[in-house]
């Protein structure tokens, strides 16, 4: 059995409530937008790049604690990494909440979100923000992402 | 079959005319078992409701002892199956108050129902500058079928505004009824809101400015209260099985006998024709023209029972126990500042149905939904297929929770007390 504590904890409701790197990004690079049918969640990511770095990366979007907490974190997450580093991270992360595969970096504040594992039918939220990071690495601009 | 079960001694029976409920819980199997460690609270009827025993084991009597296809064999089994599903199509018609069973398609459920009407009788009529009128409340089940056939005729979709207080707004409605409208379609009753829509002033309206076809999506009305087609004077009435304690599979159409007897078929092959050769097909007549393939024979005969059990409980007492439901958690939750209900009317005692729909400051509801579900409190968290009608209240979701015959006013509280617990976490 699971706990709802280790789901909702101060970290994420904390993100949650006071989302940061929330907003458009001027200048941008790239934009990609997230959508989740299911519930009708949506995100835009905005990733400014230079060169092979990621310079800034904000979101938008209206979603539930787990969505926004794991955009939230993740915009933070990215910052200043360069592009492989950022795609491994990436990985990482759905590698721990899907169960598939090895995290190959260290997910460091990003584990609080372990627990949405235990919920399957959550975790499309917490992967909503990380697939549009993916998508507007490879350039953005195109059909949203869906999470279906 | 349906009978409910004997007091057991030192139980109290229920004040006349009321629900025993508690007898009424013991024939639904699945009430009985437990979800992480709670007993389930079954909030989400409007989504589908369970089965009661009797439904359950005349599908598996079916499949046991009797089961081979409908209208097609003179062996014994064939002759027995078609009785039963012909006898089921005759308990639908009588439910709904139809003049002849003949006017009663069988479909998979109120979605395949309103393609059908949409692709048969509107895609025939319509032409550029005709329009299909809905309502802003509509379920995707009653926007999208318009939306594809006014893309192959070149007609347009046009929606009557909804009031704050989730009520269509009948003047602006009036307005835009005219003499290009074919089709006007709307809910019986709102599956986000449970706003009761009064149909037959809307057809009223309808008549005295237009010749369009009245078509009701009945899905979230007829678990919850006696409907009579021809009070409502509608033209077609749709509705699903599986919400009115059916099967899964099964649901039907409701259509004026003249209209059917006019429309050409919705789907082509078997069971639908009188003769065919390569040259030309002839069709056979309504309701069978409309049910091509072999039907869904014992989910259909699952209906038939589930339509008893329903007449055998009393649609009237249903109404009234689900309404003491709604009243007694809208109550209770208007009492919770940090708990916003949407769309219960203007007044106390607006005509609603057996459907909250709420926000819950600061926790968005699929978080609500996960801790209600920790406590066993299954309800529904989302847009509840109705994307247009939330962009209308400037939410992006709501929580729904959704009431059917079997749920009690301690289930009310067992949700309340989760929403608590919802406020501890986010509050």
């Amino acid at each position: 059995m699971s706990d709802l504590r280790d789901l909702y904890q101060q970290v994420i409701l904390d993100h949650y409530r006071a989302p940061r790197n929330f907003g458009a990004l001027e200048p941008v690079s790239a934009c990609a937008e997230g959508y989740n049918p299911l519930c009708g969640d949506q995100i835009k990511i905005y990733l400014r790049t230079d060169g092979d770095r990621v310079d800034g990366v904000s979101f938008e979007g209206v979603g539930c604690a787990i969505s926004t907490a794991s955009a939230s974190l993740m915009t933070e997450a990215v910052r200043g990494l360069e592009r492989p580093q950022a795609e491994a991270l990436i990985a990482s992360f759905l590698a721990l909440m899907t169960g598939d595969g090895e995290a190959g970096v260290d997910l460091g504040k990003l584990e609080v979100l372990s627990g949405v594992k235990d919920y399957p039918v959550r975790i499309k939220c917490a992967t909503l923000a990380w697939h549009a990071l993916r998508a507007a690495l490879e350039g953005g601009d195109s059909e949203a992402v869906t999470t279906e | 079959m349906t009978a409910p079960a004997p007091l057991a001694d030192g139980e109290r029976p229920p004040a006349a005319g009321a629900l025993d409920v508690e007898r009424l819980r013991a024939s639904f199997p699945i009430l009985a078992r437990e979800v992480h460690g709670h007993r389930l609270v079954y909030l989400d009827n409007a989504a589908s409701a369970q089965r009661p025993e009797a439904v359950i084991e005349a599908v598996s009597d079916c499949y046991r002892t009797y089961y081979a296809n409908a209208h097609r064999g003179v062996h014994a089994l064939s002759e027995r199956s078609t009785d039963e599903y012909e006898a089921a199509r005759g308990k639908v018609a009588r439910f709904v108050g139809a003049s002849k069973s003949s006017e009663i398609v069988f479909t998979r459920g109120t979605t395949e129902s309103l393609n059908l009407v949409a692709q048969s009788y509107a895609r025939p009529l319509l032409g550029p500058g005709d329009e299909v009128l809905l309502t802003e409340m509509e379920h995707h089940s009653n926007i999208v079928p318009w939306q594809l056939v006014c893309e192959q005729t070149g007609a347009r979709v046009r929606a009557a505004p909804i009031t704050d207080d989730g009520d269509v707004d009948l003047d602006a409605f009036a307005r835009m009824v005219n003499e290009r409208t074919r089709v006007v379609a709307l809910a019986h009753v709102s599956n986000a809101l449970g706003t009761v829509n009064d149909v037959a002033a809307v057809a009223r309206l309808v008549r005295d400015r237009s010749g369009a076809a009245v078509v009701v999506d009945g899905a979230q009305a007829v678990p919850h209260m006696k409907v009579d087609v021809s009070a409502l004077d509608c033209d077609f009435y749709a509705f699903s099985g599986h919400k009115m304690y059916g099967p899964g599979g099964i649901g039907a159409l409701w259509g004026r006998g003249k209209l059917l007897a006019s429309m050409p078929p919705y789907h082509g092959g078997g069971a639908m024709i009188t003769r065919v050769t390569f040259e030309r097909t002839e069709y056979t007549v309504p309701p069978h023209r409309f049910e091509a393939g072999t039907p869904s024979i014992a989910p259909a005969i699952g209906l038939g029972v589930a339509i008893e059990f329903l007449e055998s409980v009393g649609l009237d007492r249903i109404e009234r126990h689900e309404h003491a439901l709604l009243s007694h958690t809208v109550e209770v939750l208007n009492d919770l500042p940090w708990v916003r209900v949407l769309g219960q009317g203007a007044e106390a005692g607006s005509p609603r149905a057996a459907v909250v729909s709420l926000v819950v400051d600061g926790a968005h509801p699929h978080d609500v939904a996960t801790i209600l579900d920790e406590q066993g409190v299954a309800i529904r968290a989302g847009h509840h297929c109705a994307q247009p009608l939330m962009e209308r209240l400037g939410v992006p979701a709501t929580v729904r929770a959704s009431f059917g015959l079997y749920n009690t006013h301690e289930e009310v509280d067992l949700l309340v007390s989760g929403l608590h617990e919802v406020r501890r976490i986010f509050g």
